[in-house]
């Protein structure tokens, strides 16, 4: 089954919703609570960097018995050196982001935690399209 | 009175329901159904938090209680209530002459749940010292809330803490404090005034431990009534400050928002309203609360104070209640307690079992069959208009789809496809109309006047 949601650049009031929607999903789907936690840090991190660093961004959500995939795919600035942007504590954010609570610099290795896999391509002035990966009976 | 019964402690009067869905929009937990024109609570889905109470017009939602003659057949009768039972009468009656028209009314006993809350605080304050626990800790002190999280929110129940209600703590004590006293056990009643729905369910059938050491189950309504109509007599003595020599102001204000929250150590919220509760507990399942360390949460607005079986206005109980406190002593260590009883063995009485989750979610245990039945679901509201009339019964929408994908609804119950397909000529208006009355009940459209805002509104 595949579901899709909409992100806009810069609205922080609406950041978290698709991984509301998504834990709702989950819970339908009877996944260990302990997964479900997993994949909404995940996809709530994600979220939010697409809101904060990007134009606008779709995420696809994949869902099939045994995983769960997630597609963030954005339209942004890209991410110039992502073996930096992995490291914790670095962080582009803004002071107006960081005052909002978010920009910590935690955001990819804690996605990258939280999930089974994690694919993360990026280009310069194009966008970002990050791949998440999580079995439900790991 | 047409009496469908059915789990925990609110009751429906068939007779005064009309099916006018009020009662399933506000539920938190989709619970309600109207089926044959009556609303049906699913047992286990509901959560006894009383919303439904609130929003029928009609008072078609009822309180069971216990028989108030059942104290007769015990030497000491005690009457347990919250503070906040004080704080709902006016300040012309005095809380000595409240004490006196308890006592008047057959009670040898009077007691102020929160009499021993310092030995609680105590409890408190070492289990949440435990570094290798789940964190935030969440105060099991609702019990509404407490069955929200099992069922709702199953990850966080490993959060609670598991530790008995204030309830249990002060029957315990009672019962011992009269037994040292000579009482022995069978000649002690211990009648709990309650003043919500949620700890009536909770005393007769207690989450996470064995059996109730409460005799019977009050509704403070009613209590509230009999106690009006006592001091209305004027023949009140005033009595029994001897009884509230252990109270404290803590105590006082534990049954209100941030009673217990400002006693947590390390960072603490404090969440009242049960849909204020479900928001927060959704973010804090996203660990987007990761420095917080103590969470207080009430189903009611303002805590107990705007409790369902509360007289009056909640505002003005809660005022009272801050002022009322003043006039105690803070909570000091356990010893001035000054007990007779043995503290380590209470102390012992005190711990629940783990509270396990108890997920209503999930729609098949089976992830393959589940995931075919979102996949249904979802198709299925491609059909329906979103707009959560709430004619077909079901809450919303989605929850019919939900419904009909379980095999317990089916296309017909929306009104609106009914119209489409006659208008497409799939089936009679004759059609039509009885799938409405199967839904509705018979003749449950004609013209009535005897109904809220009818000509004959008040019969």
């Amino acid at each position: 089954m595949q579901v899709k949601y909409q992100v806009e650049g810069g609205d922080f009031t609406s950041a978290g919703y698709a991984s509301s929607q998504v834990k709702k999903l989950l819970k339908q789907l009877n996944v260990a609570p302990k997964v479900i936690k997993n994949v909404v840090v995940a996809l709530y991190e994600a979220e939010v960097n697409i809101v904060a660093h990007a134009y606008r961004g779709v995420i696809e959500v994949e869902l099939d018995p045994q995983k769960i995939t997630l597609v963030l795919e954005d339209e942004g600035p890209g991410i110039p050196n992502i073996d930096l942007a992995m490291q914790e504590g670095f962080s582009t954010a803004s002071p107006a982001v960081r005052e909002m609570g978010f920009g910590a610099g935690m955001g990819l290795p804690n996605i990258k935690r939280n999930v089974d896999d994690m694919q993360l391509e990026s280009q310069v002035d194009k966008g970002t399209r990050l791949t998440l990966i999580k079995f439900f009976n790991a | 009175m047409n009496t469908q019964h059915m789990n925990h402690a609110l009751k429906l009067d068939a007779d005064k329901c009309i099916g006018c869905t009020h009662c399933i929009k506000v539920c938190p937990t989709e619970a309600i159904r109207v089926v044959n024109g009556k609303a049906n609570v699913q047992a286990e889905r509901c959560v006894d938090c009383g919303e439904c109470v609130r929003a029928c017009p009609y008072n078609a939602f009822y309180v069971d209680e216990d028989d108030w003659a059942l104290k007769e057949q015990y030497k000491y009768r005690v009457a347990l209530f919250p503070s906040v039972f004080i704080g709902q009468f006016a300040r012309n009656h005095s809380q000595e002459s409240i004490y006196g028209a308890i006592l008047k009314l057959g009670f040898t006993h009077v007691y102020e749940v929160e009499q021993p809350i310092a030995l609680l605080k105590e409890i408190t304050k070492e289990y949440c010292a435990d570094e290798e626990k789940t964190k935030p800790f969440i105060s099991s002190y609702c019990p509404a809330v407490v069955r929200l999280i099992q069922l709702k929110f199953p990850s966080l129940t490993e959060n609670i803490i598991n530790i008995k209600a204030p309830h249990d703590l002060s029957a315990n004590y009672i019962k011992r404090s009269l037994m040292n006293r000579g009482a022995k056990e069978d000649e002690i009643g211990i009648f709990y005034i309650s003043p919500c729905v949620a700890k009536m369910a909770a005393v007769k059938n207690p989450i996470g431990e064995k059996q109730s050491i409460i005799n019977g189950v009050l509704n403070m309504k009613e209590a509230y009534n009999r106690v009006m109509k006592v001091l209305e007599t004027g023949e009140v003595e005033a009595v029994a400050t001897d009884f509230m020599k252990r109270l404290t102001r803590d105590g006082v204000k534990w049954g209100l928002t941030t009673g217990e929250s400002k006693h947590a150590k390390g960072k603490s919220m404090a969440i009242d309203g049960i849909h204020n509760v479900i928001k927060f507990l959704d973010r804090l399942e996203n660990d987007e609360a990761p420095w917080l360390h103590f969470l207080e949460v009430r189903a009611c607005d303002l805590s107990c104070a705007g409790g369902i079986l509360l007289t009056g206005n909640r505002f003005l109980t809660d005022d009272r209640l801050r002022k009322r406190a003043q006039k105690f002593p803070a909570a000091g260590k356990v010893e001035d307690l000054q007990v007779t009883v043995d503290l380590d063995e209470l102390r012992k009485k005190l711990y629940t079992d783990p509270i396990p989750p108890k997920p209503i979610m999930m729609l098949d245990t089976d992830m393959g069959r589940a995931l075919e039945k979102l996949a249904r679901a979802r198709n299925i509201m491609c059909h329906l208009p979103g707009i959560d009339c709430g004619a077909c019964g079901a809450p919303t929408c989605q929850a019919l789809a939900e419904d009909m994908v379980q095999a317990k609804a089916k296309m017909s119950d929306c009104i609106f496809l009914q119209q489409t397909w006659q208008r497409q000529g799939k089936i009679s208006a004759q059609k039509a109309f009885d799938n409405m009355e199967n839904k509705w009940g018979k003749n449950r459209f004609m013209p009535d006047c005897n109904k809220k805002g009818a000509k004959n509104e008040s019969l």
